[in-house]
């Protein structure tokens, strides 16, 4: 069985290719980019604003169960084409990540199945790469904290 | 190519339009970050693929995959119960 979801990252280039395939019809994968509501439960965040339009933005929040402000993000829509493809920027706030550039294409596969192929570009290949890795170093971190843990116990 | 047989640089050339120079070029990249490895054999070196090495690369990058895995799968999901 393949992978549903493939990142194609070549050496030395400052973007990637997320590919994957859906159970879904092409018209319902489109949906659940363009919908507040549904974004919101898929991307488990809070959109406070998504305008799906050529010049319009979007902004998301994401709080702790505390109410404290953990992740804010936002962008600025270049082309939308309903059911085809969304060209926009993607901006983490209060990071040292700068602006990148998302190209999705919409695919239809069959009546029941599409496909969506995400092109990322970074500002550089250092920033690509590093972003590649923020969750292999956050996997790592927590494999370290569990580590800990289990030495505390252990004194 | 190489994950089936050990083959010298003149072999795998044989295979590819790009010239012996391009073929080795791209062998002695592979070979300094240790993604292929060397075999004397006589006269001649063999390559063959590190297969620990190539694991480790893709294993760098699966949390990223796995992250964006899991994501889709939750937008899969809810849209399945969006449409009934």
């Amino acid at each position: 069985m393949g992978l549903k979801t493939k990142i194609d990252a070549e050496e030395g280039k400052q973007d990637l290719v997320i590919t994957r395939e859906f159970d879904l019809p092409l018209e319902l994968l489109f949906k659940a980019y363009v919908e507040p509501e549904i974004v919101e439960q898929w991307m488990g965040t809070k959109v406070l604003k998504l305008e799906s339009k050529k010049h319009g933005s979007y902004h998301f929040e994401t709080s702790d169960p505390q109410g404290n402000v953990v992740f804010r993000a936002n962008g600025v829509v270049h082309e939308f084409s309903p059911n085809e493809k969304i060209t926009r920027t993607f901006e983490m706030e209060n990071t040292p990540f700068p602006v990148q550039l998302e190209f999705l294409e919409f695919e239809k596969l069959t009546d029941d199945t599409s496909k969506l192929t995400m092109q990322i570009v970074y500002k550089s290949v250092a920033h690509r790469d590093k972003m590649l890795q923020l969750p292999f170093a956050q996997g790592l971190n927590m494999a370290h904290n569990r580590l800990q843990d289990v030495v505390n116990k252990l004194k | 190519m190489l994950a089936v047989q050990a083959l010298t640089p003149g072999a795998v050339a044989d295979n590819f339009k790009s010239s012996r120079q391009t073929i080795s070029k791209h062998i002695q990249i592979l070979t300094e970050c240790e993604l292929l490895k060397q075999e004397q054999n006589g006269r001649e070196i063999y390559y063959l693929i590190n297969a620990k090495k190539m694991k480790d690369v893709a294993d760098f990058i699966e949390p990223f995959r796995k992250m964006w895995d899991d994501r889709f799968n939750k937008l899969e999901n809810v849209m399945k119960k969006y449409k009934s």
